[in-house]
């Protein structure tokens, strides 16, 4: 919970997020056009997404399926009885006239998401409902000095409308939801999660009250198409709406919209007399009755979610929270790790994939899992190699580099630059021998109690070595010797 | 129920039809007569009986995922009064 100190005293922020998830499918919810992204405008339309007289629509069993998997991944309550109905509200890019939704009785009920906090701890968000509506046109007004251009190939996609509770109380706790949902969703293949594309759009509600009173006021931020975006659209919400309060001001319930590029909202006055939506039954469309085996079914073949796999992670391989937090936000990488961690160091393996890996894959644009020229089986076999202690830990570091900018196995790069671990004891025992000889001054310092002194020798010996010399063993000779 | 003028005038401008101030007194009465009819029905007693939703004993049928339908952008714009670059082209709608 964060706390705002204001002028007058503290303040809570309470946020409620409603995510619009665009669902993974071949055709639309009441349409058989297609729906991939970035298709020529309007090739994409039927005559039903266009709103022709006459046409009806039917739905795609795919968008029901992808609602129900969704609301199982969400541990929410399935309604096996749902409606149909009529949002009214006129738009340039909604030819109906309306959107068909579900209001008052949704395909999902409440659910709980768990929150993965930056401290590593967590908290549970709950889940109003999930309904299932379509998505409206596209429209450009930036192509022409007075007109708008209309593009209907988005006009009826199924959106799943995701509704939490009025349960988060901070920007970071808004990002680490919409990441979490974000995961779950690809995880279980009902949306592809993109903001950048707008796949995936959130609304952010929010009120401020003081430490526990009833609830204020809320603002909606509508459309908000990054996680920082809402970070930031909430940060400013909250401090204007503090301002507002402290000056002894009522807040408006009003629609908000916010302006990336400049940092800043406005009231989208326009919206607020079209709140009145006048929903009623779509009489095109029969109630929609799901049965209770299909539930059952679809859920033994749920794959396994980010918070089973991370407990797994931490209970079979020992990885703290943190890491295994990490691991499992996305299925590939998860995926990924585990190949590596089998039959190997489970903790060097994270450390690998986390550090050095990431750290690479971020450095190189374009860069994924898959393009990758550094690919599991080759992580670990450099991971092999320095549990056999053919090479050291910093080495490996080296040859990590050489394996991305070649695409080389490790083995391979050892050999050819020569940089296999000296673990052969006569051969140290020669090179610490020759350095007690050449500096009898820091050996009797050494001796004479400076034992600080033992780094320098090690480092002499790495010197002389090329950094070859196995560290553990190298101590261990020059203590034998010198103590 | 009685419906006044304000709610003409609200309900005309939610549905985006004209209704001259003129008309406005007329239509108090006609749709203050309608809802009053259809009220008569709340004089049964439905306690316990669901809501119906639908006259026909048949569930929502259901499609499968497959594209049948679309790619057909000259039909789709052909009644547009105005079309550009395969867009509908409509006065400026900006927020």
């Amino acid at each position: 919970m964060t706390i705002i100190e204001g002028k007058t005293g503290p303040w809570e922020m309470v946020i409620g997020l409603e995510v619009h998830a665009q669902v993974i499918a071949n055709s639309k919810l009441f349409s058989g056009a297609a729906t991939a992204f970035g298709a020529e405008p309007n090739s994409q339309v039927s005559l039903v997404d266009a709103a022709m007289p006459g046409m009806l629509p039917v739905i795609n069993e795919m968008a029901v399926e992808q609602a129900i998997k969704t609301g199982l991944g969400l541990n929410a309550k399935i309604n096996l009885f749902s409606e149909f109905e009529r949002k009214n509200y006129f738009y340039a890019d909604l030819p109906q006239g309306y959107q068909i939704s579900q209001f008052l009785h949704p395909i999902v009920g409440e659910g709980t998401i768990i929150l993965d906090l930056e401290d590593g701890k967590t908290r549970e968000v709950g889940i109003e409902r999930l309904h299932l509506e379509q998505d409206a046109g596209k429209s450009l007004h930036d192509q022409h000095p007075t007109m708008s251009y209309i593009d209907l190939n988005r006009s009826g996609v199924t959106l799943m409308e995701i509704v939490s509770k009025p349960d988060m109380r901070s920007a970071e706790e808004a990002g680490a939801y919409l990441r979490k949902l974000r995961s779950i969703l690809r995880y279980l293949g009902t949306c592809d999660g993109n903001m950048d594309e707008g796949s995936m759009r959130a609304d952010v509600n929010l009120s401020m009250r003081r430490p526990g009173d009833p609830l204020g006021t809320r603002t909606e931020t509508k459309n908000v198409n990054s996680i920082r975006f809402v970070q930031q659209s909430i940060e400013l919400e909250a401090r204007r709406q503090v301002a507002i309060l402290e000056e002894g001001g009522t807040i408006d319930q009003e629609t908000r919209l916010f302006d990336a590029s400049k940092g800043t909202s406005r009231s989208m006055r326009s919206k607020e007399e079209a709140h009145d939506y006048r929903y009623f039954p779509d009489p095109d469309l029969l109630p929609l009755n799901v049965d209770a085996d299909w539930v059952e079914s679809l859920k033994k073949d749920l794959p396994e979610l980010p918070d089973a796999k991370k407990q797994r992670f931490m209970d079979e391989f020992g990885l703290p929270v943190y890491d295994a937090g990490v691991l499992v936000a996305d299925q590939e990488t998860a995926a990924f790790y585990e190949t590596i961690a089998k039959g190997r160091d489970p903790k060097l393996a994270a450390n690998w994939v986390i550090g050095e890996y990431f750290g690479a894959l971020n450095r190189t644009s374009g860069a994924n899992l898959t393009n990758a020229p550094v690919d599991a089986t080759k992580l670990g076999g450099l991971i092999d190699l320095i549990a056999d202690g053919t090479i050291s830990g910093r080495t490996a570091k080296e040859v990590f580099e050489a394996m991305w900018d070649s695409g080389k196995d490790a083995g391979a790069i050892v050999e050819e630059k020569g940089l296999k671990q000296i673990s052969d004891t006569g051969a140290l025992e020669g090179v610490i021998d020759q350095l007690i000889t050449d500096n009898p001054g820091q050996v009797e310092q050494y001796q004479g109690g400076n034992v600080k002194l033992i780094g320098w020798f090690v480092g002499q010996v790495m010197k002389a070595t090329q950094g070859k010399a196995n560290p553990g063993m190298v101590n261990q000779l020059l203590k034998k010797k010198l103590d | 129920m009685a419906v006044d003028k304000d709610t003409v005038a609200r309900i005309a401008k939610l549905a985006r039809i004209r209704i001259p101030e003129e008309q406005q007194e007329a239509l108090t009465g006609e749709l203050t007569e309608i809802l009053n009819w259809v009220e008569q029905l709340s004089e049964l007693d439905t306690e316990g009986v669901e809501p119906m939703t639908s006259v026909v004993a048949m569930t929502l049928p259901q499609r499968q995922d497959v594209v049948t339908d679309g790619d057909c952008a000259d039909k789709v714009l052909k009644n547009a009064p105005e079309g550009a670059h395969g867009f509908f082209a409509v006065p400026k709608v900006v927020e």
